[in-house]
């Protein structure tokens, strides 16, 4: 039996310190991906340090932003008032995804810690450069139709699968990390890496960091959303989503963020889409060219080439809502 | 094939020809049926209430035990490990780390299982029940990605599990057949079904079709599909000396039983097979490597067996549906009647296994044409034997068929309703039987009627509703009525004038139990709580194969039969002081809690004072029915016309259904509220089928890649929209009850009508199933 050690912390620190003592330790959020992956052997930590009991709070800070606790539920963000009058698209995001008991378990940190849905990552008899590095990708020339056409690499094609990524990115959400050393802060943006050559590496975070919070910004824009595309009305994660928000003053795109879902190995923040809208006038037209910017560089594998499309025309009917 | 052995199925084939043909010709009054069923007048009793299931209370207060429930004294627990190539064989395989582990009792290879017969497969005699031909863990062979290596047993589950990944395999790989295209290009055979070439001519269909002022002519694929009950395949095990307990999930508790004796090489009277309940079949419960695999580690260990596949493992182990090929042609005249009707094409299939997807099932029978040119061919393919899934062949071959003739329907200009009627044939156009029953038009008429119909948009795509582009889509449903032999049934009636039914008969959640207490209540003339019916065991009467939607027509039948021996002990034992002395069984009914003359029903004895006159404290008598020629002597089909509304998003081609409507006519309904379920069950999963449902076959590996329900997509209850079924009620005169089967035929027509329904809403004809928005938006 793949035996663990299973430990409570009480404090941020108290934990930071217990996983440090085991080289094969892992933070334990809502365990809906970790204790899956563990059943199904892809994970096999020593040691489990269960850090739902720190801090879950929703709190609105003096300037505005908020301040949300990583051990916060999933259906506790969604289901907050301020969030929802301010924060749509994250509201939106969440509920766009999993199921509301798994909504119910899962946390805030450990939404941002979920791994890939990648056929091939799941099976142990396939080759897996995330599960065994060095081992190759049987899903670059395998069935990728839900796999990534940005930022990929010959190593690794596959996507995250979070909702509530996306429209952290999109809010220019803060990720809060305390390791040993002290604590610092990472743009949600910044968090997650491209695969390159190292696609078992996800994230920014070192071994014994904690995601403690993430902040909001204050004051987002007021016009805002989250769309995503699957390929059935609910459990299924997004082939494509788009978080995005619009500010128009005088008749011209005074700001603008967007972010896409189920295109990369991270929550893809759209800069160039956005910056090829700021100070224009909003039409379709401007839309759609502000969307071929940002995928002029994606890339179709064998399976997922409708998403270049999908992506182009989802980007231009949520901004043509937002700007309508 | 020798000379003398094509010369012996002549003769056989002339034989079967001449039986067929008598069969045919005979008078009605000779063949089974031919004489309506007396209960189809019943008015008044049980029969055709909408009674709730009386498994229902159990089930919520979870007294209802299944397969993986039964826990038996000392037992150990069973996990299993698949094989990770195709073909080939096993070079070497470490189990001493798994022995080693903690709780473990013993692994189990190749190497040290006990020596047994290959599996008898399906249909391979009158109640085999395998899904292959494969010996099972007998040599180092490797016939498909996925086939068991391996069993461990342990303690606990978790130990079990565990064990499997410390042993270590090494394989000698063989080149393996894993691509469609390259299996097609070594060559393909006729298939086969029910004994029968999948193949059938009428006329010239190619030169008439040549010919034809109006044709479509296109290809229509289907992929394979994996069974997802909601119980996983389980079974609990035990051996007492040589003879084997099976608690088993189960379609086929006879069948199950003679297999597994033939296996062990015991014989069937030394198996016993329960299934009180099963969650699901759909065709996959029957027999596969686990039962086997379960009791062979139990006769190993000395010790009882649980196993239960995780869902992985009924991907890799439970064959599901395989993919279709289908090309469908339609010449029509000038005024629409078809005159050429070609419906052929390829499937996947093993070398070891006899399940070629018999996609021309429906269109042997559903429409009028000139000409025919019917054939399924095989390519085999190195995988997981294929095997029945929710009406096997009607379920896709739909799907090419009713999209052809929608197409044909978008060529002409014409509506497709009526496109379909003007081609209703007046007798079985293929074998020229006339039909017990077909009231198509009703089912239409009634359909179109409730559904809104005429609010069809004329012109493709020019319904919009925002960013939503709506249709409306019609296909037609059609299972055809079995009744298959081997069907017994045993009455029993107490001094209390309790009933009691006996037959080894099946209940997966549909309500079998509940209909044919109702049925029985009816016949014996008795209230509903008065009868027990006990089914699930295979030393109860009867083999009686949950499959084919016959297992209704079979209880039927068999319950028919038994009545008319108990009818003949009653009037024995009530003799000649009784109001009844004198008359014979067919010229009484059960009424009042007794016997009475039909007609005269003040001649009456209940069966509580028969039996006190006779000092018994009851009275049994088993029957069974006659061989089921009444399929050779009326064409016997179940028909629908299935509505749908669907609504196709324009920016991102994502489609979701907005009304359902399924409009049957499958005879009399024994339980509306159950048949309604049936209906709906089988639409739903024709959703999954039309629009999400898609093993995902690594044609490199033969390795099925997404064995999970959050990958495999069955429709979520956010897919599915209110569900209208209605049916005409008509009686077939010459089925038992007035009713044929309705459990499959549910899912027929269902993704021609979803594609139909999109072709509508967009322009956009989608002949590759499932139908997801990369098909729609480029």
């Amino acid at each position: 039996m793949l035996t663990f050690e299973y430990t409570r912390a009480d404090s941020a620190a108290a934990a930071i310190d217990l996983v440090e003592r085991e080289a094969e330790a892992k933070f334990l959020g809502g365990g809906t991906n970790l204790v899956d992956l563990m059943r199904e052997t892809i994970e096999r930590p020593r040691a489990l340090v269960d850090v739902t009991g720190l801090s879950a709070a929703i709190e609105v800070q003096e300037d505005g932003g908020v301040l949300i606790g990583a051990a916060a539920t999933n259906t506790a963000l969604a289901e907050d008032r301020h969030i929802r009058e301010h924060y749509p698209m994250l509201a939106r995001a969440i509920l766009a995804g999993a199921s509301a008991q798994i909504r119910n378990m899962a946390t805030v940190g450990g939404n941002l810690l979920q791994r890939t849905r990648c056929y091939y990552f799941y099976d142990d008899a396939a080759h897996c450069n995330k599960r065994r590095a060095g081992s190759g990708c049987d899903a670059v020339d395998g069935f990728n139709r839900i796999h990534a056409i940005l930022g990929a690499s010959e190593q690794c094609v596959a996507t995250h699968p979070s909702d509530m990524c996306v429209a952290l990115a999109a809010l220019d959400a803060m990720v809060h990390i305390e390791g040993k050393d002290g604590t610092r802060q990472v743009p949600v943006a910044d968090f997650h890496t491209l695969p390159g050559d190292t696609p078992q590496v996800e994230t920014v975070l070192a071994p014994g960091e904690l995601i403690t919070a993430i902040a909001l910004p204050a004051n987002p824009a007021t016009g805002q959303t989250y769309r995503k595309v699957r390929d059935r009305a609910s459990y299924a994660f997004a082939l494509v989503s788009v978080a995005a928000s619009v500010r128009v003053e005088d008749g011209s795109i005074a700001d603008v963020r967007i972010a896409l879902g189920g295109v990369a190995h991270k929550p893809w923040r759209a800069t160039k889409a956005e910056a090829a809208l700021r100070g224009k006038a909003p039409s379709e037209d401007a839309f759609r060219a502000a969307a071929r910017a940002e995928l002029a560089d994606a890339r179709p594998l064998r399976d997922n080439g409708f998403k270049i499309g999908l992506a182009e025309r989802t980007i231009v009917a949520v901004l043509q809502e937002l700007t309508a | 094939m020798s000379i003398v052995d094509e010369a012996k199925a002549t003769v056989k084939g002339a034989v079967q020809g001449v039986m067929q043909k008598a069969i045919a010709l005979a008078p009605d009054s000779w063949i089974p049926g031919g004489v309506p069923d007396p209960l189809i007048r019943e008015r008044h009793g049980q029969t055709g209430r909408p009674v709730s299931r009386i498994d229902g209370p159990m089930k919520v207060a979870g007294q209802a035990p299944f397969a993986a429930e039964f826990p038996l004294d000392g037992m150990a627990y069973a996990a299993v490990l698949f094989s990770r190539i195709a073909k080939g064989r096993i070079a070497s395989i470490d189990t001493a780390m798994a022995e080693a582990a903690p709780g473990v009792v013993l692994v189990m290879t190749h190497r040290n299982a006990p020596r047994m017969a290959a599996m008898p497969p399906f249909m391979s005699s009158a109640k085999a029940a395998g899904g292959n031909d494969l010996p099972i863990l007998q040599d180092d062979r490797i016939h498909w990605n996925g086939q068991p290596v391996a069993v461990v047993l342990a303690e606990t589950q978790e130990q079990a599990d565990h064990a499997t990944s410390l042993i270590e395999v090494s394989y000698a790989a063989d080149e393996a057949v894993t691509s469609f295209a390259e299996a097609k290009a070594q060559g393909t055979k006729p298939g086969e079904f029910q004994g029968q070439p999948l193949k059938l001519a009428v006329g010239d269909a190619e030169d008439e079709l040549a010919k034809a002022a109006f044709k479509v002519d296109a290809v229509y694929k289907t992929p394979r599909h994996n069974h997802n009950p909601i119980e996983l395949h389980a079974a609990t095990v035990g051996w007492d000396g040589d003879t084997l307990r099976v608690h088993d999930a189960s379609q086929a508790v006879a069948h199950v039983a003679w297999s597994l004796g033939h296996i062990f090489g015991i014989g069937e009277d030394k198996v016993r097979v329960t299934s009180p309940f099963v969650g699901g079949g759909f065709g996959s419960k029957t027999l596969w490597d686990h039962q086997v695999l379960a009791a062979a580690a139990s006769k190993l260990a000395g010790r009882p067996v649980r196993i239960m596949l995780s869902r992985e493992g009924v991907y890799r182990i439970v064959g599901g549906r395989t993919l279709t090929e289908q090309r469908c042609a339609i010449g029509a005249d000038a005024d629409g009647r078809f005159t050429a009707l070609v419906h052929t094409g390829t499937v996947a299939m093993t070398r070891h296994n006899a399940m070629p997807e018999p996609f021309i099932l429906p269109a042997r029978s559903a429409y009028q044409s000139g000409s025919f040119d019917l054939r399924v061919d095989v390519a085999y393919v190195d995988m997981i034997a294929n095997t029945f899934m929710r009406a096997p062949g009607e379920s896709v071959g739909t799907f090419g068929l009713e999209s052809a003739i929608d197409e044909l329907a978008v060529a002409m200009d014409i509506d497709p309703i009526e496109l379909r009627l003007k081609n209703e044939p007046e007798q079985d156009p293929t074998t020229g039987l006339p039909f017990s029953q077909r009231d198509v038009e009703k089912a239409y008429r009634d359909g179109a009627e409730r559904f809104g119909w005429t609010e069809r948009p004329k012109t493709p795509g020019s319904w919009r509703d925002g960013e939503w582009l709506v249709g409306m889509g019609v296909a037609t449903a059609t299972y055809p009525y079995y009744r298959m032999p081997g069907g017994a049934a045993r009455l029993t009636v107490d001094a209390t004038g309790h009933v009691t039914v006996d037959i080894a008969a099946h209940e997966m959640g549909m309500g079998t139990a509940t209909a044919h207490s109702q049925v029985t209540a009816d016949r014996l003339g008795v209230e509903l709580d008065q009868v027990t019916f006990n089914y699930g065991d295979n030393v109860l009467p009867g083999v009686v194969l949950a499959g084919g939607s016959q297992q209704t027509a079979a209880i039927g039948a068999s319950i028919i039969a038994a009545q008319t021996a108990l009818y003949t002990e009653l009037l024995k034992l009530a003799g000649n002081d009784s109001p009844l002395a004198g008359l014979k069984p067919d010229e009484v009914g059960g009424y009042r809690g007794g016997l009475a003359a039909l007609d005269d029903p003040s001649r009456h004895e209940s069966y509580a004072s028969i039996l006190s006159r006779a000092q018994r404290d009851s009275v049994s008598a088993e029957g069974t029915p006659p061989m089921p020629l009444e399929l050779q002597h009326w064409s016997m089909h179940s028909h629908g016309a299935i509505f749908v509304e669907a609504r196709v998003n324009a920016v991102t081609g994502e489609t979701r259904i907005s009304r359902m409507l399924g409009s049957f006519d499958c005879g009399v309904i024994l339980n509306p509220k159950t048949a309604t379920s049936q209906f709906r069950g089988g639409m739903i999963m024709g959703l999954g089928l039309a629009l999400t449902e898609e093993t995902m076959f690594d044609e490199r590996t033969g390795r099925i890649m997404n064995p999970s329900l959050a990958e495999y997509h069955v429709p979520v209850h956010l897919d599915v929209p209110e569900i209208d079924v209605i049916w005409t009620g008509i009686p077939d005169p010459h089925a038992p009850m007035g009713a044929r089967g309705i459990g499959e035929i549910g899912i027929t027509g269902v993704g021609a009508a979803v594609a139909n329904a999109i072709y509508n809403a967009t322009g956009r004809r989608v002949r590759d199933l499932p139908i997801t928005l990369d098909k729609i938006v480029d």
